[in-house]
């Protein structure tokens, strides 16, 4: 103590490395600030008033596919078109992640198959799908494909006459709740049935550490969850039933509808997302070391056990942070909607609402932060995961 | 991510351009050495590449009209395709000097987005274009219908508007570029395509089978074009007007491009004689070389010559539309050069 305190202050690193870690933010906020000064006055002198004010006005324009916030022409403003964006920007973000994900695992397994075909045909396609520009699969599968193939509206591809298929979208059913006490009895079942399944897991597990016996707790507990719930329906005399979608004179209304665009974006995301990430899983795998194979394979393990309980739990250590990327680069590339007119952020608000108002700083530092705050969300969900991941490994 | 990589680029340029944007748009054009003009270039009869690849229509001759008044050469032009979201922030950023790209002059982009309409070289209206199969004859029983669309145009506020006036209801299905529009239409993403009705032809011609669809005989919206030029530039605004001006007062005059070298010579009516240049401070006053307007009529003809070049084939008559002069009915009417 006494020794430190001969050091002249400005030749302590602590109080150097405090002042040059304070300084650095400081030019660098202040730098933006006066970039941002210097571009709203440059608008304000080619006539443009940048402001916030525009997101309370009246949106004169129509928006199609807004599921879970409603849309009324004449009465949303912008806000209303920000909001939906951003609904619709995580709602093929997370649909994309999901199937990527899933189909990037199978896929990645598959390439180290030592069946000959099996291998091939996974390394075919990854090559293929990566090398391919996502915009183009995009608008592969929304021209060439889907439209090409799915009929007309009147033609529509029909299933048990509830859920209908076409060019313009699928149709299903919506559940309409008619008989809410009874609804919350079956939901409580439900929900019953889920924790009780979660209680005969935690014993099965048990059971098996003591005895080494095995149980199918997770068959049963599903089998017994829609049981239940099937029975509490019956009992309450169906609290929930089915809107049917129906052909009107152009489309079909009613029901829910999920348009063309959603699944052209989706499937491309997915499927080019899900090569990178079969990669990921490749390089993962092959990093856990072999004598991890070899002393499973002494066990008697069968190759998918031992992928499931010994290799993977390993391997995903290196799977998650490079995962995590393509994930975040999944959300970013859904910007790439347009092309077949799905309404996600990019599209209606940085596209049209920028367009109809001329509010180009505004409207692009809000989307910016649409993205960075929904790409550091996934991140940090994804790697509070990983670190779960990294400690049971050690 | 790129369209927001473009306009994160454009924003910064915005940062960068401090004067280069406002004042000298003719000292700039001249240092460069061309006019940089924003087209949508896939609209036939406004701007379309034609075999050799050479930019043809009214919008493009726009630019080699005013290239042709300062350069004396109609081939110092720049041709920018830009889409209809694009086109404003390209133009008011400075990445364009001119934009004659089917645009509609409507008192917002007027007063708020920072740019200025000069006059307007086709007046167009919206229409519809439905398939057959449908049996629609009127835009009147489209409630319920799915429309196709260009997102960023007028085109999708006026469906809105008529929509809601209407009382009914639609969907729309909104693309980035008409290409992507007339695919998704042709594929069944919609049942109907709306658009100016100068492209709804031209679309149609381009279906897999133009017979499948008709259009419809409302017009719902009034879309006079023309080009457009940043605000704050007074000069830059009145070459880009008066060039436009002077076509159509050339047509007025009877001066066309197998008679202006005559005329030059020979003429000695006072008002032809001030467009060609042989006669006051025209050119001066704008700050250009005095053969500016005999330039520009040289290089792409009168008004009518260029309707007749590029409007006609889309089958679209101009003889007592709107289109037309105001001495036959019409309602173009260019203030006199003088
Ligand atoms: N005149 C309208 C519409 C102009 C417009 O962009 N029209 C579309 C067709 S509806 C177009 O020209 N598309 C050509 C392209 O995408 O290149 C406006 O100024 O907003």
């Amino acid at each position: 103590m006494a020794e430190k305190s001969k050091i002249p202050l400005h030749r302590d690193p602590f109080v150097r490395s405090l002042i040059v870690q304070l300084t650095i933010p400081a030019l660098l906020i202040w730098g933006l600030y006066i970039m941002f000064q210097n571009t709203v006055e440059n608008l304000a002198r080619g006539g443009i008033k940048t402001s916030f004010d525009f997101l309370g006005e009246v949106a004169p324009f129509a928006i199609g596919f807004s599921p879970f916030w409603t849309f009324e022409l004449g009465k949303s403003t912008y806000l209303d078109v920000f909001i939906i964006g951003i609904q619709n920007t995580i709602l093929v973000a997370v649909l994309g992640i999901i199937a990527a994900t899933t189909l990037g695992f199978i896929i990645g397994v598959m390439r180290l198959s030592p069946n000959w075909l099996v291998s091939r045909f996974a390394l075919v396609f990854i090559e293929t799908l990566r090398n391919i520009p996502l915009l183009l699969q995009i608008l592969f599968w929304n021209f060439a494909i889907f439209l090409a193939f799915l009929p007309g509206p009147r033609q529509s591809l029909e299933f048990l006459n509830s859920i209908f298929l076409n060019g313009r979208g699928l149709y299903l059913p919506k559940p309409v709740v008619n008989d809410w006490s009874g609804f919350w009895v079956v939901l409580g079942v439900f929900i019953a049935g889920i924790v009780g399944t979660i209680i005969l897991r935690r014993w099965a597990k048990q059971r098996q550490d003591e005895t080494g016996k095995l149980f199918p707790a997770r068959l049963v507990g599903l089998g017994g969850i829609i049981l239940l719930t099937l029975l509490a329906l019956l009992v309450t005399g169906g609290p929930i039933s089915f809107e049917l979608p129906a052909l009107q004179r152009f489309n079909f209304e009613g029901g829910i509808e999920l348009p063309l665009p959603l699944f052209s974006l989706w499937f491309a995301l997915s499927l080019y997302t899900s090569a990178f990430i079969a990669e990921n899983v490749r390089g993962g795998i092959q990093s856990v070391s072999k004598g991890q194979t070899e002393a499973s394979e002494a066990l008697g393990l069968p190759r998918g056990l031992m992928m499931q309980k010994i290799i993977i739990p390993q391997a995903m250590r290196v799977i998650i942070p490079p995962t995590i990327s393509q994930f975040l680069n999944l959300t970013k590339n859904s910007s790439l909607a347009v092309a077949v007119a799905f309404e996600e952020t990019v599209a209606i608000f940085a596209g049209i609402a920028l367009n109809q108002t001329g509010q180009a700083v505004t409207i692009i530092f809000m989307t910016m932060a649409v993205y960075i705050t929904l790409s550091l969300l996934t991140s940090l969900i994804l790697n509070i995961y990983n670190r779960r991941v990294q400690l049971v490994e050690r | 991510m790129q369209k927001i990589v473009t306009l994160a680029a454009a924003s910064a340029l915005l940062v960068l351009s401090t004067a280069a944007g406002h004042a000298g748009t003719l000292d700039n054009v001249k240092s460069a050495g061309v006019v940089k003009c924003g087209i949508s270039g896939s609209v036939p009869g406004f701007s379309a590449p034609d075999d050799k690849g050479a930019m043809q229509g009214i919008d493009a001759d726009i630019c080699y009209a005013v290239a042709a008044a300062i350069f004396g050469d109609k081939s110092k032009v720049k041709f920018i395709a830009l889409t209809a979201k694009e086109r404003f922030t390209a133009l008011s950023s400075g990445e364009i000097d001119i934009l004659p790209r089917n645009t509609t002059h409507t008192l917002h982009r007027d007063a708020a987005l920072g740019i200025d309409f000069t006059y307007y070289n086709y007046i167009d209206g919206q229409g519809f274009m439905v398939k057959n199969s449908l049996g629609v004859k009127s835009a009147k029983e489209l409630d319920g219908a799915k429309i196709c669309i260009q997102a960023g145009t007028t085109t999708e506020l006026n469906l809105a508007d008529y929509f809601r006036t209407n009382g009914m209801k639609y969907t729309p299905v909104g693309y980035d570029t008409s290409a992507q529009t007339r695919e998704g239409f042709d594929g069944g993403s919609c049942d109907v395509l709306t658009s100016d009705k100068s492209q709804l032809a031209a679309l149609r011609t381009e279906l897999k089978d133009p017979s499948s669809a008709s259009i419809l005989p409302e017009t719902v919206s009034k879309e006079p074009l023309g080009p457009v030029v940043r605000q704050g530039d007074d000069q830059w605004g009145d070459i880009v007007r008066w060039t436009l001006y002077a076509l159509i007062n050339a047509e007025e005059l009877g001066i066309d491009t197998t008679n202006i070298d005559e005329l030059k010579k020979s003429s000695t009516n006072p008002g032809i004689k001030r467009i060609v240049g042989t006669e006051g401070t025209m050119g001066k006053d704008l700050g250009l070389g005095a053969d500016w307007a005999y330039n520009a009529i040289k290089a792409v003809g009168n008004y009518g010559e260029m309707y007749k070049k590029h409007i006609e084939p889309l089958g679209l008559a101009r003889a007592g539309s709107v289109n037309d002069l105001w001495t036959r009915g019409g309602i173009l009417y260019a203030p006199p050069i003088r």
